[in-house]
């Protein structure tokens, strides 16, 4: 299924020739997404300067997976993986419409089909932006855009064999979790010397949590929004009804009302789908890389805390005259793992904040610009529509 | 006042009175003469075809009376039943100075073109045409208001006073403004009495807004919140609907009671409406709905007017309701989507806080200032989608059940209409087996009842024209009525949207340098 649309980013990633990746196709299976990823370059470890591959959901997350669990790129925020295609709910809404199909006219049966329909498509473009985002970072990213796996990513043409985590493993990962934000509690107790980082830290706590309230309520206000517009939708349809019994004046008139409404109506559905793409999505990305830069921190606080504790050895075998060597060498290696991971988060940081500054700016404008270009759009209907039957009665 | 309604009204002189009553037709009862004042008031009932007036059916007085109705069915609605009984010299000559200034001349005038399109017996035959071309003459200059709720006593036992101001210059009031105190109750009080007046002549009586007793209950109890102030606040608009109909209606607007109820100081308690006024009214739609199903195999009447009009309402009724169910849930979900929407702002506020870049914190603060202001239209749209819509809605279906009442009413009359026929067939079986069994004395007696029952038939024939002109009448006026309401409220409400939409558009233009700002 191919379609045309703008590169829809959260993020504003500065992409120059060197390479260049974006999602160019999606198909929808029953089950699964199959994404087209289509890359153009000019690096030499690629065999052609553009080609593409079909990747679906899985995929994407072992990537994802892959720059986490490399002790190489512990001092970058790795970009968030994206949500799994979730048509759930569409589908749901789908099979009750078709059970409920004897129940309603026929009209408001092929009404309702469409909006389904353009709710899904709506969903799906969602899925494609929010993949496509989390390929254009990594491919900004100075270093993890060399990353081997993502270059076989790109460029493989079979299947990755890579499958979905089984039970076991989600287990695994739960606990892993668990244990892991025990450990960053005990992490982030710890006072940093460095200003900035605590700094950092402080904020980075408070923003997450605020983020993540905002956009659970963000979430809830479009989703009223959408209910309104769904009324109107069903205001419009019955008195288009009334409309149609007589050809009195007054059922004139409901006709002409029943088309205002069911116009403003698709305005009113615009609305809501623009504040959720601008607003609610921005903010769902925060959440993820704000959580990803928090598990920068923590990786630098343990890594702090080993470069603490490797100290303490030292002095220890120092004092007993026993291992020093040894702990001469861990301690070093401590050491270096602790700037290295202190110098880049300070970079990714920096960088973090720049981004995020830049999307939110796009994203709120546009935004505004959207709400202003419906308001003015209903309000020129509503004008027009009071105007005329105003002047007919 | 009201008690000389049923009185005998003093036997007209022949038939030169037709001449003064139908030049009277073209007057209005209520532009005022001192002369008028005085005589009006008794008069006022007299329209109301009385079947207690039945006892003597002068067949001329009948037959005035009937003139009359038509006449000043006519020409204005404002000429109502003021004249059956008259004295009529003094009437004649202030009718021929009034009918002048009444626009209605020309209707009267033109009352030369009737075409007979109904098959009414006894009565001068209407055209639809003339019915239909009563000018809105709805500008009585009558104005009622509903105002200042106020409680009254405490707990279980007190009530909520509500001030009843009128203003007009109609002379048959004793001033220009005055205004009562009334309770809830007194204006179902004032349903039961007109109910029990008008409805069997087929007038299409406003049913009043519905007793509540959890809200009630709530303000009675003190709850002070915008629940309970909604709930006052709905009923009375609703009172003020309901006390606006009414006087628009110009049969209603002459009876006593309602001049009393706007005028007297202290009304007497209306008793009864306590379980009376909810059950007696939905005891009227179960009725109503009965013969609903009745009527559609039994009125085999030969105007499918009547049966085409009752479907429309049936079915508009049905539509109204699906409209009235839609129309409450979007009034849910705006409240919900204004909750939200505050709850949003706030939760954007504290991000904006937690934002260290400058610029992007104040655009963030901007932005749930915008998103309050966002929750204040919605809240507004919310009450005006309620107000204006979801209760014009409520309104309507209620009075598409009073109409329904009134074309049962008809069909209650045309069935004793019927059945007084098959009884006078059975008293003519009757006669017919005693003449031929040759017993003198029963059959003075069967011969007595079969007079009898003719005048019955008789009348109860006419009855059922008279009714069914009323219905018609009522009926063309409702749906006047019902349109012009329908579209001014809906323009009104478009309008709100509109405002609305204007300040959407302010608030973002605000907004959007804010955003352009951040750096």
């Amino acid at each position: 299924m191919l379609f045309d649309r703008p590169r829809a980013v959260n993020v504003d990633l500065q992409t120059d020739a060197t390479l260049q990746v974006d999602i160019s196709d999606a198909l929808s299976e029953r089950d699964k997404v199959k994404f087209t990823v289509h890359t153009k370059s000019t690096l030499p470890n690629f065999k052609q300067n553009e080609f593409s591959v079909v990747r679906q959901h899985e995929e994407f997350i072992w990537l994802h997976d892959s720059f986490v669990e490399n002790e190489e790129y512990a001092g970058y925020i790795i970009p968030p993986a994206p949500p799994r295609p979730d048509f759930d709910a569409s589908r749901e809404k789908l099979q009750k419409l078709g059970e409920g199909e004897g129940s309603m006219t026929k009209e408001e049966f092929t009404k309702m089909k469409q909006e389904l329909e353009a709710e899904y498509l709506a969903i799906f473009k969602k899925t494609v932006a929010m993949h496509e985002v989390f390929l254009c970072r990594v491919a900004a990213h100075p270093v993890l855009r060399k990353d081997m796996n993502f270059h076989v990513f790109l460029e493989y043409n079979q299947d990755l064999s890579v499958r979905g985590k089984n039970k076991r493993e989600k287990m695994e990962d739960f606990f892993k979790n668990v244990v892991k934000s025990a450990d960053g509690v005990l992490v982030a107790g710890v006072k940093d010397v460095d200003d900035f980082f605590e700094h950092e830290k402080t904020f980075l706590l408070e923003y997450h949590n605020r983020v993540k309230d905002a956009s659970s309520k963000s979430d809830r206000m479009i989703r009223s929004h959408k209910n309104a517009a769904d009324d109107i939708n069903r205001i419009a349809s019955t008195l288009y009804t009334l409309g149609t019994q007589d050809s009195t004046d007054v059922c004139k008139f409901f006709l002409k009302v029943s088309e205002l409404f069911e116009k403003t109506r698709k305005i009113e559905a615009r609305v809501a789908a623009d504040e959720d793409l601008k607003l609610a999505d921005l903010l769902k990305y925060y959440l993820r890389e704000s959580q990803a830069a928090k598990d920068l921190l923590y990786r630098r606080g343990r890594a702090l805390v080993d470069y603490e504790n490797a100290n303490k050895a030292l002095d220890k075998a120092r004092a007993k005259n026993k291992d020093v060597l040894q702990a001469e060498t861990s301690q070093q290696v401590c050491c270096q793992k602790f700037e290295k991971i202190s110098e880049s988060a300070k970079q990714e940081l920096i960088d973090f904040k720049t981004r995020r500054v830049a999307a939110f700016r796009k994203n709120l404008v546009e935004l505004a610009e959207l709400e202003l270009k419906h308001a003015k759009g209903n309000l020129q209907l509503l004008q027009s529509c009071v105007g005329v039957l105003k002047g007919d009665t | 006042m009201a008690a000389s309604s049923r009185r005998n009204p003093p036997p007209l002189p022949g038939a030169e009175n037709q001449d003064p009553l139908s030049e009277m037709a073209g007057e209005d009862s209520d532009e005022g003469e001192d002369i008028f004042v005085g005589n009006s008031n008794p008069v006022a009932e007299a329209f109301q075809p009385d079947t207690a007036n039945g006892e003597e059916p002068a067949d001329l007085f009948s037959e005035a009376e009937t003139s009359t109705a038509v006449n000043s069915s006519i020409t204005t609605s404002k000429s109502n039943g003021v004249h059956s009984d008259n004295e009529n010299d003094l009437f004649a000559e202030v009718s021929v100075e009034l009918s002048m200034e009444n626009p209605s001349t020309t209707a009267k005038s033109s009352g030369a073109e009737f075409t007979p399109s109904l098959t009414l017996s006894a009565t001068q035959p209407e055209s639809m045409e003339q019915l239909e071309e009563e000018k809105d003459e709805d500008s009585f200059d009558m104005e009622v208001a509903v105002t200042n709720p106020e409680k009254i006593g405490d707990g279980m036992n007190a009530y909520m006073a509500y001030k009843v101001s009128t203003r007009t210059t109609l002379p048959m009031f004793r001033n220009r403004t005055f205004s009562v105190w009334r309770r809830f109750s007194d204006f179902l009080g004032l349903y039961e009495k007109l109910s029990v007046k008008h409805s069997l002549n087929g007038c299409i009586i406003p049913p009043p807004p519905e007793k509540s007793v959890v809200g009630m209950t709530k303000v009675k109890v003190g709850k002070d919140d915008s629940s309970s102030a909604d709930f006052v606040e709905r009923r009375r608009a609703a009172l003020e609907r309901y006390l606006q109909r009414v006087v628009c209606h110009p049969s209603l607007l002459q009876d006593p009671d309602v001049r009393e109820f706007l005028e007297r100081d202290e009304l007497p308690r209306a008793v009864g409406t306590h379980t009376l006024s909810g059950a007696g009214f939905l005891k009227m739609i179960n009725r109503a709905s009965d013969a609903v199903s009745k009527m559609t195999i039994k009125i085999s009447d030969s105007d499918a007017w009547f049966d085409n009009k009752l479907q429309e309402v049936e079915s508009e009724e049905l539509q109204l309701r699906k409209l009235h169910a839609v129309v409450d849930s979007l009034v849910n979900h705006r409240k919900e989507l204004c909750g939200n929407t505050a709850v949003f702002a706030k939760s954007m506020a504290m991000l904006g806080n937690s934002e260290d870049n400058t610029a992007l914190s104040r655009a963030l603060s901007q932005l749930a200032e915008v998103e309050d202001k966002m929750e204040t239209l919605h809240q507004e749209q919310a009450a005006s989608d309620f107000f204006i819509l979801a209760e014009l809605l409520a309104d309507y279906i209620r009075l598409l059940g009073a109409v329904r009442g009134c074309f049962e009413q008809r069909m209650k009359t045309w069935q004793r209409w019927q059945e007084a026929q098959s009884t006078l067939q059975k008293k003519r079986e009757v006669e017919a087996k005693l003449l031929w069994a040759n017993k003198p004395d029963k059959l003075q007696q069967a011969k007595e009842e079969i007079t009898e029952w003719e005048g019955k038939v008789t009348q109860y024939e006419r009855d059922f024209d008279r009714i069914s002109v009323t219905v018609r009448k009522e009926f063309l006026r409702f749906e006047k009525q019902k349109s012009k309401d329908f579209k001014s409220q809906i323009v009104k409400y478009l309008e709100s949207l509109l405002q609305s939409q204007q300040r959407h558009v302010k608030f973002w233009e605000a907004f959007l340098p804010e955003a352009k700002a951040i750096a």
